[in-house]
């Protein structure tokens, strides 16, 4: 019999390693590329931006990792954000506006903290709806897709949630070191008395966007890669009746997992309002759940469970947003964007079909 | 009670049970008639249809996806992207001096022609390539997004004053004097008593919904999509093809979605690339309320529309009372998600046939 | 007397293994032949090369005494060999008569214009070949998922035998029945015999073996070690046959 092409590239492991790590190498070659073309793409300024931006797909791109890898979905994690952050810009405008007694730092820590608690909520649910009464994930999660959106839009009346202290977004779009040109140095602000005018003359550096996704993507890599959590995570996906017989159980994981991955969106949630500054509902045509399930997607995993990686997943957004971000600076009609996603779906899926066994 | 009018009563209640959908339905009518001021008419009646048919067609697209054990996800960019091409074809035709009608008819025909390529893509994606249906029809919502937006960038074109006529008119006029006339409105001084009845696309809609709910159930078309869904390998086994009726399914869901953007374009003049877009929900919602399971094997195209019928009465209810529809969502998730719960409570239906 | 269904040193290797090495058997006209052996031993694979699923990579097989190529469950099925798999190849959301029909529904013409199925053609000609069976199901119109096991495989039967099988393979077709529902599979199979078909049966049941084959094979690493007539041996010897204590060819 003659070999075929997958036999050929497994054989190789310079091929194999390539195919293994397409969407890495795709990555790098659009940086490359885009340096060329686009100007002022290269840059501290341009490339921490575009970090900042992805930081919500990032979140959802995770919370959605963990559902995929256990062969599920999460339809929801996009309302269950607009949820969330609706809800912390109510709270927090409630109890500020309320004035007097309580400073704007407690109502948003107030804010946050019930907020977060209320994210669980749509995850246990369609947790229980799964792992207990077999309602297919993909129902499941739509369902909780119209509740949550419908609750988010009733709290807001359909517009956003505004007037909230200012604080929230000097933290939100903050960094950690401010720098003046043949000036001095500064930590955490603009030095006393200089006002957000002349901030254009600071060079800025790591934002404080960087350090949360980046504590919490170390908390979420660490859990799935090193933990028994983690672990039986995979096994469910590989195979799920092998994780019962191996005393795994495999209901109840499966409702942390969806949880988790609301509670994620929960987060993304309260990270939208800090961006943003006020409590937005998610429209229709975001579609942050289905980007995120491509990025999880060009990152390496499968719907059919067991596969999967942050790493990867983190890999698949960053493929989305420098094709976007750089196609804007090269002065490309932005729509190509949409295009461009399907696109590289294809790819992921194809190769992930030709080299099943890359793993 | 002895037992046989004990299995009869519990025959009695799985029957009702299995056509819960349909007595929710009846309990939706009642309510909304007694709590809403003004519901109980012939117009709002009217209305719950017209606004219906993006939601009976892309859900009788959906349905025969779903059959299979697949699912649609372009089906709403896939209604703007034609309800853009459409205009834009038309608009070409009348440039270079074609009459309306003509020019109508031919963009048509191309609109439908290309509308196929989306299914044609994504159902070879998925039966040669076996990409995942989510993923494969994602790919095709994303490409016909971004073409429609590309498309419209300057600015959008309006159908000619003829489509428009057809898109908002009735099948049936009647007035004292004039009469009874067809398609075209009689001419009545202002004010004036005039009967509409049936909106020409709630025809259109109706047939084509009548030729596949018969496709469905008759003929072998409808069968091999049942044995897809039910058991591939026995559906290979018995030498169906499958790859090719799984590409002529996504073929056909791509058409109705082509066919949905040309209504689109014939209510609202001009095409947008999100038409549709807000619809996919309920039209999966619509699929599985009317009984479809998403494994596959299940569903017919009554129940489907039965389905949508009880989304679009409750849109329109709520309008009526004046509630922002945002309770919509609410209302329709928790129906979504109780449906799969009670229809696994009522198994399937089984007959004895006696035999002396 | 003629062989049905005969291979002559057939041998088929996945890589480096010889799942099956040499193999020569034939099984005849109202004949049931039963193949053991131990997990592994290659029986899946031998009669999945007659079947179509697997190409042999080296031997012959033969059909009425005339030499065959069967490259696909197609070419077998039109040779009028016919599987019953493990799984069954029913759809199980489809009903009785549908699934003995499942792509080769009937079809007639309605208005000069579209082609309609013909249920109760199909209702009827299923019927027929129940009743000719002798097997039980309450009503051909319920879906395949509200029978038992034991009724599916003999639904699954039927569609052969109304599909003119003149040779019947089964692997394992009682594994996943309870008691009584292998006695009627059983009884099925044994009638099937009056009716001239040759038929290989797969099973890990001595007990069934022994009820039904008249003729036994046994298989150890891919090789034949035993091919005896059901009057001229006994359990234990079989038994040791596939342990491999023994050796008779
Ligand atoms: N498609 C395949 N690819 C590679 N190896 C295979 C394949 N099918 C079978 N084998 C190997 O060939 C050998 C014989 O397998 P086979 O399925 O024929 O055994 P069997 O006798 O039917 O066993 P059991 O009683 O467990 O069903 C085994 O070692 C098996 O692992
Ligand atoms: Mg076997």
């Amino acid at each position: 019999m003659t070999h075929t092409l997958s036999e050929t590239i497994q054989g190789n492991r310079k091929l194999a390693f390539i195919a293994r790590n397409w969407a890495a190498f795709f990555l790098l070659g659009f940086l490359i590329l885009f340096s060329f073309t686009g100007k002022g793409f290269l840059s501290v300024t341009n490339f921490q931006n575009v970090g900042h931006l992805a930081v919500i797909a990032i979140l959802m791109a995770s919370a959605e990792t963990f559902v995929i890898i256990t062969s599920g979905i999460d339809l929801s994690i996009g309302f269950v954000m607009g949820f969330s952050s609706v809800t912390a810009g109510k709270i927090i405008q409630i109890l500020y506006a309320a004035g007097g007694g309580i400073s704007p730092g407690i109502s948003i820590a107030i804010g946050i903290v019930i907020v977060l608690i209320l994210s669980l909520i749509p995850g246990l649910v369609s947790g229980v709806l799964i792992a207990r009464y077999k309602v297919p994930p993909f129902i499941a999660t739509m369902g909780m897709w119209g509740i949550t959106n419908g609750i988010a839009l009733k709290i807001c009346k359909g517009f956003p949630v505004a007037t909230l202290p200012e604080v929230l977004t000097r933290i939100g779009n903050g960094y950690i070191i401010y720098i003046k040109p043949g000036g001095g140095i500064s930590f955490f602000s603009l030095p006393h008395g200089v006002g957000n005018e002349s901030i254009r003359e600071y060079i800025r550096l790591i934002p404080y966007s960087f350090i949360f996704v980046g504590l919490i993507l170390l908390v979420l890599w660490h859990l799935l890669r090193n933990t028994t959590f983690g672990q039986h995570t995979y096994a469910i996906g590989g195979n799920e009746e092998a994780a019962v017989r191996a005393g795994i159980n495999v209901k109840l994981h499966l409702v942390k997992i969806y949880i988790l991955s609301s509670f994620i969106a929960g987060l993304a949630g309260i990270f939208n309002v800090f961006q943003t500054g006020i409590g937005n509902f998610t429209p229709f045509g975001a579609m942050y759940e289905l980007f995120a399930v491509s990025a999880v997607v060009i990152g390496g995993a499968s719907l059919m469970g067991g596969k999967g990686s942050i790493f990867g997943s983190v890999i698949g957004v960053f493929l989305i947003a420098f094709l976007e971000n750089g196609l804007l600076i090269s002065g490309v009609v932005p729509f190509y964007r949409f295009i461009a996603v399907g696109l590289l779906l294809i790819i992921a899926v194809v190769i992930d079909q030709l080299f099943p066994d890359l793993l | 009670m002895n037992t046989i009018t004990k299995r009869k009563l519990t025959n009695v209640i799985m029957d009702l049970g299995r056509s819960w959908a349909l007595i929710f339905l009846i309990v939706e009518l009642v309510f909304f008639s007694l709590a809403a001021k003004g519901f109980l008419s012939l117009r709002v009646f009217q209305m719950v249809f017209f606004f219906g048919v993006t939601v009976f067609l892309l859900g009788v697209a959906e349905l025969f996806v779903i059959i299979t054990g697949g699912i649609d996800l372009s089906v709403g960019y896939i209604v703007g992207f034609a309800s853009i091409i459409s205009s834009r074809f038309v608009a070409l035709f009348l440039q270079t001096g074609m009459s309306t009608l003509p020019a109508l008819l031919l963009g048509i025909f191309l609109t439908l022609a290309i509308g196929l390529l989306p299914g044609l893509v994504s159902g070879l994606l998925i039966a040669k390539l076996r990409v995942p249906p989510f993923i494969a029809t994602f790919s095709m919502l994303g490409i016909t997004h971004g073409v429609s937006e590309l498309l419209i960038l300057n600015g959008a074109v309006n159908m000619p004053k003829l489509s428009t006529l057809f898109g908002n008119g009735y099948f049936l006029y009647w007035a004292p004097g004039p009469g009874l006339s067809l398609f075209v409105r009689p001419e009545i001084p202002r004010g004036g008593f005039i009967l509409e009845l049936i909106p020409n696309i709630v025809v259109v809609a109706f047939v084509v919904i009548g030729i596949l709910s018969f496709m469905l159930k008759r003929t072998v078309f409808g069968q091999y999509t049942y044995a897809i869904g039910g058991n591939v390998d026995a559906a290979i086994r018995s030498g169906i093809n499958v790859s090719r009726h799984t590409v002529k399914i996504y073929m056909l869901s791509s058409f109705l979605a082509s066919l949905t953007g040309i209504i689109y374009v014939m209510m609202y003049v001009k095409g947008k690339g999100d038409a549709g877009a807000s619809n996919l929900l309920d039209s999966i919602a619509a699929v599985v309320i009317g009984g479809a399971s998403l494994y596959g094997g299940k569903g017919t195209v009554w129940r489907t529309i039965l389905g949508a019928l009880i989304i679009a009465i409750l849109e329109t209810g709520l309008r009526v009372m004046g509630i922002p529809t945002f309770d919509k969502y609410i209302i329709v998730g928790i129906i979504l998600i109780s449906a799969v719960l009670i229809d696994k409570i009522f198994p399937d239906k089984t007959y004895m046939d006696t035999k002396e | 007397m003629e062989y049905l269904v005969e291979t002559k040193n057939i041998t088929k290797r996945f890589g480096g293994l010889t799942a099956v090495n040499k193999v020569s058997f034939g099984v005849q006209a109202g004949e049931i032949v039963a193949v053991l052996g131990d997990n592994g031993a290659g029986k899946s694979t031998l009669i999945k090369m007659i079947s179509g699923v697997h190409q042999p990579d080296g031997g012959q097989i033969f059909v009425q005494g005339k030499e065959v190529e069967i490259h696909s469950p197609m070419d077998a099925l039109s040779m009028g060999i016919e599987t019953i798999y493990q799984d069954l190849a029913l759809a199980e959301n489809m009903n009785v008569y549908s699934n003995i029909f499942l792509g080769r529904e009937k079809t007639k013409k309605v208005l000069g214009l579209f082609n309609v199925m013909d249920s109760q053609y199909m209702f009827d000609e299923s019927q027929g070949v129940l009743d000719k069976l002798n097997i039980q199901i309450p009503s051909l119109r319920n879906n395949v998922r509200t029978l038992s096991g034991g009724q599916r495989q003999a639904v699954a039967i039927s569609r052969s035998i109304y599909w003119n099988a003149k040779f019947l393979i089964m692997d394992e077709p009682t594994a996943a029945l309870g008691v009584a529902q292998q006695k009627l599979v059983l009884d099925l199979v044994k009638s099937l015999k009056d009716h001239g078909l040759g038929i290989i049966i797969i099973s890990h049941q001595m007990h069934d073996v022994f009820a039904v084959a008249d003729r036994i094979i046994v298989m150890r690493r891919g090789e034949k070690v035993g091919d005896l007539k059901k009057e001229g041996t006994n359990p234990d010897e079989v038994v040791n046959l596939i342990v491999g204590s023994e050796s008779v060819v």
